[in-house]
């Protein structure tokens, strides 16, 4: 009836599992209660749960990558403690529980953290920046989000009940197979990367349609802003690599469920194929994720440079070669396999090669600032500390570049050092200055500078204090994943390193402190015309929030940096300078539950899978397809805004801009 | 803080002369882009097949002492399915012909037409899986027999649910008529079929055509 699940799949006899699994389920009743007591049930089904608006799904992607951000650091949290304690002793983690953590760290933070920050921010700007009223695929987009949130689901649920994969953050194989790996760790893993790739793809396809399909009158390619150029690259990478990783899991699935023989020990299977599959995937993963934080940069650069983007043709040239590099250089990862000196050299040359244009992208930057009068507000400071960390991390990784160094440094903490460095240092210091560069056009209030610049100086010195001794020890030969040692010459480091995350960890207090406050004096720090950083491109042009329909008329964009152009414009006339909009009606897509309902029967199919409940199985995929018959039947896909609330919405705004415009001094 | 920089939406002047690039002229309308996003999710799944397709060459010759290529295919079936597939593209772009004429009739004989070639195919693939199993040359017996089984299965896995999903169109057709939601639906249902076709041929091949050739041919 309930296939492998027993009363023992629940860990009774192991309290921290036990402990903080109650802590997370006892955290999410306190939530559902209060909100239930509250009486927003309602409210949230009707303007989140089932809402198709671009806008918000980005900020639901952005607030699971946050919720997401703390278990996975909490996990990182275990791991320094437990190597500053380990060292001639056993530490308090049992290393069957050590490597869950790893494994589950890596895996949260690239899938559930770095994906949905990505994604979310992708989702809330990309239409604002086209001028268009939403992406191609509205309700698609909704499918998309619940099933990556799914899949987060799945991989908490492990924590309770069962366990997590031991395999590290992909599980290679033959470790991964039944044979050494007979639990259901590896199956939580991969089932909820089945659910959230699925929902990854779909994204992808929805961003690549919009940006090439659906842009404002007059926005042809090079007059889009870098992060839509950025958000292209990355999202035409999700299509052309999600599907392998899809792939390759199947595989494994295959394998581990009825017996196929792609990756095993016996009968043939090959697991190097494993690791070029999962890297054909992975090293094109690692630009999904950084391009877009680049572009992220751009913005934020010029911005507070008060200056065009400089070099802004070479930048997306740049950005481009990054896209179709990426493609070209997975065997560094496993240059340690033995493929021979001329295919090691092949992609030991090709890795390099990736440095060049992401140098043409520090140097733009660079000069972007140069000359202009740059003001370092809390999204400038991500952005600049992103510099300095990037060019270092950058540099180590061309050194493991070259494969005789990279036999010495595979798998040692050195390597561990590199990864993190750009991670951190690239991806979530740009999610990070998205995160308080687009927040006020978000919510229509401004996050508070002082603590924010406080969670950058703890974020940007905890980053070095943690991994600069993991380099060290690298060099001195510690290798990955270690639950215990015996080196006193490593010892001294590690302790420094857990201070190191410590620090991290304030400024993730000061973030939350941020948030809170920033909340709780929302009424002083509203921003009524929509434009609080002087923004140059057209995410700016409309109030903040924004309506639901963006723009009460489609922006049309005459020149590159238009909006900024005309705003210079009216500054000198101290007037506004285009003349209202014939106001129409409009028709925006209706909300629709069937993203939640599909992610409900995701996991539900999932959860039995990994649990082998097959008459479960078979009822869930059997929902889901009636979800998406029901789904397909509706008759009203739109709903029509009157031309008088459009007109209301958009004076209101104009009017708080032309106030501002008759206050500047002549 | 900055000063707030303010200034209304950009509405109405005109189209400048200059408008260029594609696009650029607004957004496209709803079947362009529709039909597209449903071109994306192709390329992605024929992404997906292509590494199949490597798991497959590279495992092919792992046959761990078990059958190989040369004993199991049955060129004869193979070509009965293959005529069967086509055929039933071809019957698919009747259908379209049809949905463009607005006409009930002949969409539904030409979409019955193409889901019942589409079950002659799977069954006839089923039969093949089965009688290679009986043949202990099921999918666990090596790693090339997986491999095997997998890229092919995956595609009979697509038709299948084209099948599930062509029979909801005919159901949406006949109960709601030739509405513009439904019409779209059909445009990338037709793309999703012709689509397996291509893959299907890569299969029939890639794999029975190579695999049938005498061993000193062979790569």
């Amino acid at each position: 009836m309930f296939g492998k699940l027993t009363w023992q799949a629940i860990p009774f006899d192991q309290p921290i599992p036990l402990a903080a699994g109650a802590l997370v389920v006892f955290g999410l009743c306190a939530v559902l209660v209060w909100v239930a007591v509250k009486g927003y049930i309602p409210y949230l089904w009707r303007e989140w749960i089932t809402s198709v608006d671009h806008k918000r799904i980005g900020i639901m992607y952005c607030l699971l990558a946050s919720v997401m951000l703390l278990r996975g650091f909490s996990d990182a949290l275990m791991m320094r403690s437990q190597q500053a304690l380990a060292f001639h002793a056993a530490g308090y983690l049992p290393p069957d529980h050590y490597d869950q953590i790893f494994s589950a760290h890596g895996m949260i933070m690239i899938f559930f953290v770095a994906m949905p920050f990505v994604i979310g921010l992708m989702n809330f700007v990309i239409p604002l920046q086209l001028g268009v009223r939403d992406v191609a695929f509205p309700t698609l987009n909704a499918v998309s989000f619940w099933l990556t949130a799914a899949g987060a689901l799945l991989v908490n649920a492990s924590l309770i009940i069962g366990e997590f994969a031991r395999t590290g953050w992909l599980p290679y194989p033959p470790l991964s197979e039944l044979a050494y790996s007979p639990g259901v760790g590896v199956d939580y893993y991969l089932w909820a990367l089945q659910i959230s790739g699925v929902g990854t793809l779909m994204a992808g396809i929805n961003m690549v349609t919009t940006i090439l399909k659906m842009r404002a009158p007059g926005m042809n390619y090079m007059r889009m802003p870098m992060f839509c150029w950025t958000s292209l690259a990355s999202s035409l990478l999700i299509v052309a690599a999600f599907p392998i990783l899809t792939a390759t899991l199947a595989m494994l699935l295959l394998d581990r469920y009825v017996g196929f023989h792609f990756f095993t020990n016996e009968a043939g299977g090959n697991a190097m194929m494993f690791m070029n599959l999962i890297w054909a995937w992975g090293h094109p993963e690692v630009y999904i994720l950084v391009l877009p934080a680049f572009g992220v940069f751009s913005e934020v650069v010029s911005t507070f440079s008060g200056k065009p983007l400089f070099g802004y043709r070479s930048m997306v040239m740049a950005t481009m070669a990054i896209c179709i590099l990426s493609f070209s250089v997975w065997l560094h990862h496993f240059f340690t396999m033995g493929a021979g000196a001329d295919v090691n050299g092949f992609f030991g040359i090709a890795s390099m090669l990736i440095a060049i244009p992401t140098g043409v992208k520090i140097y733009n930057w660079l000069f972007t600032m140069y000359g202009g009068r740059v003001r370092f507000t809390s999204p400038m400071l991500w952005a600049v500390g992103f510099m300095v960390t990037f060019v270092i991390g950058g540099m180590t990784g061309v050194l493991l570049a070259v494969p005789p160094a990279d036999f010495v440094l595979h798998n040692s903490l050195f390597l561990v050092a590199h990864f993190h460095n750009v991670i951190i240092g690239g991806v979530l210091f740009g999610a990070f200055a998205g995160y308080s560069y687009w927040f006020p056009k978000a919510f229509g209030f401004t996050l508070d500078e002082r603590l924010g610049k406080g969670a950058f100086w703890c974020w940007f010195l905890g980053f070095y204090v943690a991994f600069v001794p993991l380099y060290i020890v690298g060099l001195e030969g510690m290798t990955r994943r270690m639950q215990h040692y015996d080196r006193p010459e490593w010892y001294p480091w590690l302790l420094v390193a857990g201070v190191g995350a410590l620090i991290i960890l304030c400024g993730i207090a000061l973030q939350i402190a941020q948030l809170t406050v920033s909340i709780r004096s929302r009424e002083r720090r509203r921003e009524p015309t929509g434009d609080p950083w002087d923004g140059r491109s057209l995410e700016w042009a409309t109030a903040s929030p924004p309506p639901v329909f963006n723009f009460a008329a489609l922006p049309i964009v005459a020149e590159e940096d238009s909006y900024w152009k005309l705003k210079q414009r009216a500054r000198e006339q101290r007037r506004l300078v285009t003349p209202e909009p014939h106001y129409e009606h409009i028709e925006m897509p209706r909300n629709s539950p069937v993203g939640f309902i599909t992610a409900f029967f995701a996991v539900i199919t999932g959860f039995c899978l990994i649990w082998h409940i097959w008459w479960l199985v078979v009822l869930g995929l059997v929902c889901a397809y009636i979800t998406f018959v029901v789904f397909a039947w509706r008759d009203e896909s739109e709903f029509e805004i009157p031309a008088e609330e459009v007109a209301q919405i958009d004076r209101a705004n104009r009017e708080a801009r032309a106030e501002y415009l008759r206050g500047l001094s002549p | 803080m900055s000063a707030p920089a303010v200034l209304a939406p950009p509405g109405t002047h005109h189209v400048s002369s200059q408008v260029t690039g594609h696009g650029a002229g607004g957004p496209a309308p709803k079947r362009i882009i529709v039909g597209y996003g449903f071109w994306i999710f192709l390329l992605s799944d024929v992404i997906m097949f292509s590494s199949f397709f490597a798991a497959y060459a590279v495992l092919f010759k792992n046959t761990a002492g078990g059958p190989v290529a040369q004993q199991l295919f049955d060129l004869r079936n193979t070509a009965i399915e293959t005529a069967c597939l086509l055929a039933s593209t071809f019957t698919c772009a009747m259908a379209g012909l049809a949905v463009g004429e607005r006409n009930q009739k002949w969409t539904q004989i030409a979409l019955l037409a193409t889901g019942l070639l589409g079950v002659a195919f799977i069954s006839l693939e089923l039969r093949e899986f089965a009688s290679l199993v009986a043949r202990g040359a099921g999918p666990t017996r090596s790693a090339f027999l997986s491999s095997f089984f997998t890229l092919v299965g995956c595609h009979g896995a697509h038709v299948t649910v084209g099948l599930l999903w062509l029979g909801t169109m005919m159901a949406q057709f006949y109960a709601k008529g030739f509405t513009q939601n439904i019409r779209h639906r059909f445009l990338c249902f037709s793309l999703f079929w012709h689509a397996l076709d291509i893959i299907w041929v890569a299969i029939f091949s890639l794999v029975y055509l190579v695999g049938t050739l005498p061993q000193e041919l062979l790569p």
